[in-house]
């Protein structure tokens, strides 16, 4: 599905991503994990498109077709959903609103219809019953006075709601208890299927316990150093990262 | 390939425009440029208006000439020269294009995307159209509702004819004569304009606005509208278009007077959209208007307006509330993209007791534009309790704009409260990347979050214009990011 053939990225003319290779098959979970200042969020943001971050070589090609020179929408309507670290606000714009907005641009993009108010309504039906959302919920601002844990789990109804390809989960833990976690992972394994894949990014090991990788890569200065299964995640929640440093770093 | 031609075509109705509008120009009744006395009574007799009509236009034409235009406004323009003007064009009956096939497609590109009619469509561009047109029998139930109840909309010309006795007692008594510079002018020159009453206890059955919008292409540069609402009667009147106004004249200078007797209350709604000039900043409309309303007691008057268009913009809709216990209410958003300029909102006079007002400003700027809210809010000695809540919000949109706020607040009862609150954001490149990821593409994700930010006051809109001032506001930020 996904392919990432030597990826090197930078910001403000600083390397972070100096070469990344990474292969991702339909139906699997990939986890990348790494020290702080290693590149994830960097190699999350790259994939969606985000402007600041400028790729300076290699390729990213999504079922067969080069998406490195797409606009972060056109990204979206083929799929690609990034779960952000840190979501933004948008006063005055309700969750449904911003939901039926992006549901349509990406519709009217692929050459369909609107979609009828009648079946978004059951669509957001299902999908907030799916993930214990209340429906209260829906109809505040977006993000705007939500907890870290409303945010979080804002961002896994979005995830539902657009149904995509590819989904990267940038550091879906941070800033969540143990509750919110769990509501939030369980999200996560119940939208697994054979013809979606997963990214989940993180710097615990934790969230790994809840939604189980097929992968767990070890990103560190910009390159993947280590790639293993998913007791490699429980290697590094015991030795911590510093032997792989000192093995890259020899 | 296709764009070339398109090119082609395009110049090719421009010059054809250009033509027509030579041959209209002669067909017109138009009067000699220059402002005197002489003008001035030549309109009301062409107007065939009443003895006491052209009096009060010749006394409001005396003030004006000891005035001097007013520069306190945060805005920069050339002053239009007044004797260059000519202050007296009979409407054109004839139609300007034979078919929609005629009209600039920009102009009908920018009406699909408001979704409005084919046949308002062809109204509003000045196309030939068939009597049994929908809206044309449409606009007829409306005026047969509106007499049953007793009500009485029409122009201000018509009022002075059929009504005169109500225009007579009520035109100027808001907004004198003498009140400002331009409020003067347009009282010694008014072109026509529109004129309602709702008698007693009645309440207006329907939104004044499908009808009006009908009926308001064409008019003038210098209008005066008059809305009486009678004790215990209720109106809503919406005024202006979300379709783009071509207007050749430069200087709009319109004076609106709302009079809320007893227990009365009037809702009125404004979207402006005027040529605000072209990406450069030269043509576009300057916009001076003096809109007022008087509340007696128990009265409410509440102004939403939408102001998205015009080159300069210098308008402050609002209240004198009189009455006890009568409230005002200021609802408003501001575009102001290019070149624009806009110095605009309300004024909130308290004068009886227990009197109550509320003003939300919204202001919008990008481009190279500079957007201002000025407001005043005086309380009277003897207006014991009176309340105020006033919110400024502004919006900017990249580096090169600016948003002012001058708030006024002179306060002489020690039992009244005035709140003011302000705060200024900006549309921030990962509100925008956030909105890209989720497959809403820079423009619509503009759209929303402007929409998002203009909310409150766009619930204040009639239903049916909430939606069309939506996509008006998305239009007109159209381009103006990237």
């Amino acid at each position: 599905m996904l392919k990432i053939k030597n990826l090197k990225a930078s910001i403000e003319d600083k390397e972070i991503l100096k070469g990344i290779n990474l292969e991702i098959k339909p139906g699997e979970v990939h986890a990348i994990m790494g020290p702080n200042g290693s590149g994830k969020s960097t190699f999350a943001n790259v994939i969606a498109g985000r402007e600041e971050y400028e790729m300076t070589d290699g390729s990213i090609e999504l079922d067969g077709e080069e998406i490195s020179e797409l606009d972060p929408e056109e990204r979206a309507h083929r799929g690609v959903f990034l779960s952000f670290q840190y979501p933004v606000e948008i006063p005055g714009v309700s969750v449904t609103n911003f939901m039926k907005t992006a549901i349509n641009e990406t519709r009217k993009a692929q050459g369909k219809d609107e979609m009828p108010a009648k079946d978004m309504l059951k669509l957001i039906r299902e999908k907030s019953e799916l993930l214990e959302i209340d429906r209260k919920f829906l109809s505040r601002s977006l993000n705007e006075g939500f907890s870290g844990g409303e945010k979080k789990r804002n961002e896994i109804f979005q995830m539902a709601m657009l149904e995509p390809k590819l989904s990267i989960l940038d550091e879906t833990d941070s800033g969540l208890d143990i509750d919110a976690l769990r509501i939030v992972a369980n999200g996560v394994n119940k939208l697994k299927s054979k013809d979606n894949a997963t990214v989940v990014i993180t710097h615990y090991q934790r969230l790994l316990d809840y939604i189980v990788p097929d992968y767990v890569h070890v990103l560190y200065k910009g390159r993947i150093v280590k790639s293993g299964g998913k007791e490699l995640a429980h290697e590094l929640e015991e030795r911590g990262y510093d032997w792989i440093k000192e093995e890259v770093d020899a | 390939m296709s764009k070339y031609t398109e090119e082609e075509l395009k110049k090719e109705l421009e010059t054809k425009e250009y033509e027509y509008g030579f041959y209209t120009d002669i067909e017109s009744d138009t009067i000699p440029v220059g402002l005197n006395e002489d003008v001035i009574k030549l309109i009301s007799q062409k107007k065939n208006e009443p003895q006491w009509m052209t009096d009060w236009r010749l006394e409001a034409y005396k003030a004006f000439k000891d005035m001097v235009e007013p520069e306190w406004a945060n805005v920069h323009y050339k002053k239009p020269d007044l004797q260059a003007i000519s202050y007296y064009s009979a409407p054109n009956k004839k139609p300007k294009y034979e078919s929609l096939d005629e009209v600039d497609p920009e102009l009908l590109e920018t009406f699909n995307k408001l979704g409005i009619s084919l046949d308002e469509q062809k109204k509003l561009a000045g196309v030939a159209v068939d009597i049994v047109m929908d809206s044309v029998s449409v606009a007829t139930t409306f005026k047969e509702t509106l007499a049953e109840k007793g009500i009485i909309f029409c122009s201000i010309s018509e009022a002075i004819q059929e009504h005169p006795e109500l225009v007579k007692k009520y035109i100027g008594t808001v907004v004198p004569q003498k009140d400002n510079y331009y409020a003067a002018l347009n009282s010694a020159v008014f072109s026509d304009g529109s004129f309602c009453y709702i008698p007693k206890g009645v309440r207006c059955p329907m939104e004044l606005s499908t009808y009006f919008r009908i009926n308001q292409a064409g008019t003038g540069q210098f209008e005066r509208t008059l809305v009486i609402a009678d004790e215990g009667s209720y109106v809503s009147y919406l005024e202006g278009c979300t379709a783009p106004s071509r207007d050749e004249n430069q200087l709009h200078a319109a004076v609106v007077e709302l009079i809320a007797l007893d227990d009365a209350e009037i809702k009125y709604s404004t979207v402006q959209n005027w040529f605000p000039g072209d990406k450069e900043g030269k043509g576009g409309v300057f916009n001076f208007v003096t809109k007022r309303g008087l509340c007696e007691k128990n009265a409410k008057i509440s102004w939403t307006q939408v102001e998205t268009g015009s080159a300069v913009t210098w308008k402050y809709p609002s209240c004198v509330l009189k009455g006890d216990n009568s409230i005002g209410e200021f609802y408003s958003i501001a575009v102001t993209n290019n070149f624009q300029q806009a110095d605009t909102g309300t004024k909130m006079v308290h004068l009886g007791k227990n009197t109550k007002s509320t003003i939300i400003s919204k202001g919008i700027s990008a481009g190279k534009s500079q957007n201002s809210y000025r407001g005043l809010v005086h309380v009277s000695p003897r207006a014991a309790n009176a309340r105020n809540f006033s919110q400024c919000d502004s919006l900017l949109m990249g580096n090169e704009c600016g948003a002012h706020t001058f708030p006024y607040i002179e306060n002489k009862n020690s039992s009244s409260r005035i709140e003011h609150e302000a705060t200024t954001s900006k549309i921030g490149e990962d509100q925008i990347f956030y909105c890209n990821q989720r497959g809403i593409d820079t423009e619509k994700a503009i759209a929303l979050i402007v929409n998002g930010f203009s909310k409150e006051v766009l619930n204040k809109l009639p239903m049916e214009f909430a939606v069309e001032a939506q996509k008006l506001l998305e239009i007109s930020l159209e381009g103006s990011v990237g």
